[in-house]
């Protein structure tokens, strides 16, 4: 069985699976371990309502944890408070960085107002050029928008703040 | 969640939920019909990101629904296994997509109303209504965002998207009388405070709606006395091929998995 500073430090090493740079405790989205006697019960919230990576992110939990020792494991999903880019974790943004996505440049915007042609001033995390374009508010997957850099012309992605 | 358990549903309550629902999940399968489809790469990602987006919100939305109603339906069987007449979404939301233009002229409407739906929601009475609110008003305002830089980049744009985009406007505009038509269902929800009454938003809704429309250079037709009925369960001819698309492989082959 695991404690449950123990179960914490086994979800450090369980990658965002389609942002495998980050763990899902840096992204944020573990909320709560409890050791229930043997058992554990971990609370996740999703990222987006229809992130296709939240099944097999509550696999790889269960696996994770198995494979640490620990004995039942459930996983539950929480929906409130609703995750927000605010919880990434400093450490985690450096590294996004250096995996060629920007992180988010600001606090989670809240209520219902909408910004029409949004500009950011976004640095290229290539070349540091803050000549850049925004291409879409949607990239390869919901939570990154995709921009291109006038200078070395490479196209990149943003973690947009919600 | 324990709250919501001993709260006495209503059929109002169900039905309310069943209108968000629905009108989430056939919204969001029109938009993945555009799925390599679209006329840029960047916009079938988008369109295929905001479908996600609304078929997430509608499981949500669908598998609270089926356990207000309590008789063991999941989100599947309310999803796949009604006919069209069961289903509650405004006819606004399944109508084809047509072309690039009606897409975006449709979801940008949409967007708009759901944005504001969702900011009201978010203050429920039901507590799962209201989380489910609060996490889809972060994603409604990135569609409303991106809809409404397309309507105008449409409706200022060329000549040819300029007449697109409008004639886009003139055929869905009739269908948004129906967003707003008072009915007994939003009356009971509203006094329960579970929601508002749609009605209550459509000031708020052309506000929001109107400038960009303007900024598009389009001309917005006049109201008439046109009205449909989607969410009250009498749908348009579009329903049923949408539905026999949508529901053929779960009832062909029922429990599928892979
Ligand atoms: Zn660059």
């Amino acid at each position: 069985m695991l404690t449950e500073a123990q179960a914490w430090q086994a979800l450090d090493a369980v990658e965002d699976p389609e942002i495998p740079v980050v763990s899902v405790t840096e992204l944020g989205i573990v909320r709560e371990v409890v050791a229930e006697g043997d058992a554990l019960r971990v609370v996740v919230t999703p990222t987006y309502s229809g992130c296709p990576a939240t099944e097999l992110i509550a696999e790889s939990i269960v696996d994770a944890l198995k494979a640490a020792g620990a004995g039942a494991v459930t996983v539950e999903t929480r929906l409130s408070p609703a995750w927000s880019t605010d919880w990434i974790a400093d450490d985690a943004r450096a590294k996004l960085r250096a995996y060629g996505i920007v992180p988010p440049q600001s606090a989670a915007p809240g209520g219902g107002q909408v910004v029409r042609f949004m500009s950011r001033t976004l640095p290229c995390p290539r070349c540091g050029s803050t000549r850049t374009t925004r291409l879409s508010e949607f990239g390869s997957t919901a939570c990154k928008a995709l921009y291109r850099c006038e200078d070395c012309r490479e196209p990149f992605e943003y973690f947009k703040p919600i | 969640m324990g709250a919501q358990m001993t709260m006495q549903t209503t059929p109002e309550h169900l039905e309310y939920v069943l209108r968000l629902g629905d009108a989430a999940l056939i919204h969001g399968q029109r938009l993945s019909e555009w799925c390599g489809h679209a006329p840029v790469l960047e916009e079938d990602m988008a369109m295929a990101n905001m479908a996600l987006d609304l078929i997430g919100q509608a499981r949500l939305l669908l598998t609270h629904a089926g356990k207000l109603e309590g008789q063991g339906r999941d989100e599947d069987a309310l999803a796949f296994l009604r006919h069209e007449g069961q289903y509650r979404n405004p006819t606004l939301c399944e109508m084809p997509n047509t072309d690039f233009a009606h897409t975006i002229v449709k979801a940008f409407l949409l967007g708009s109303f759901n944005l504001l739906l969702w900011e009201r929601l978010g203050g429920s009475g039901d507590a799962e209504l209201a989380a489910i609110a609060a996490k889809s008003l972060k994603e409604a305002r990135y569609h409303a965002e991106h809809t409404g830089d397309w309507v105008i980049r449409l409706g200022d744009g060329t000549e040819e998207s300029h007449r697109r985009a409008q004639a886009a406007l003139d055929v869905l505009w009739p269908y948004t009388n129906e967003l707003f038509a008072p009915n007994a269902t939003d009356d009971a929800v509203s006094a329960a405070g579970i929601g508002p009454a749609w009605a209550e938003l459509a000031a708020e809704w052309e506000a929001a709606v109107l400038p960009v429309l303007k900024a598009a250079t389009l001309t917005v037709p006049a109201r008439t006395p046109f009205q449909s009925y989607g969410k009250f369960g009498r749908h348009s001819e579009y329903m049923g091929h949408l539905l026999a698309h949508m529901q053929h492989l779960p009832r062909s082959f029922p429990g599928a998995t892979w």
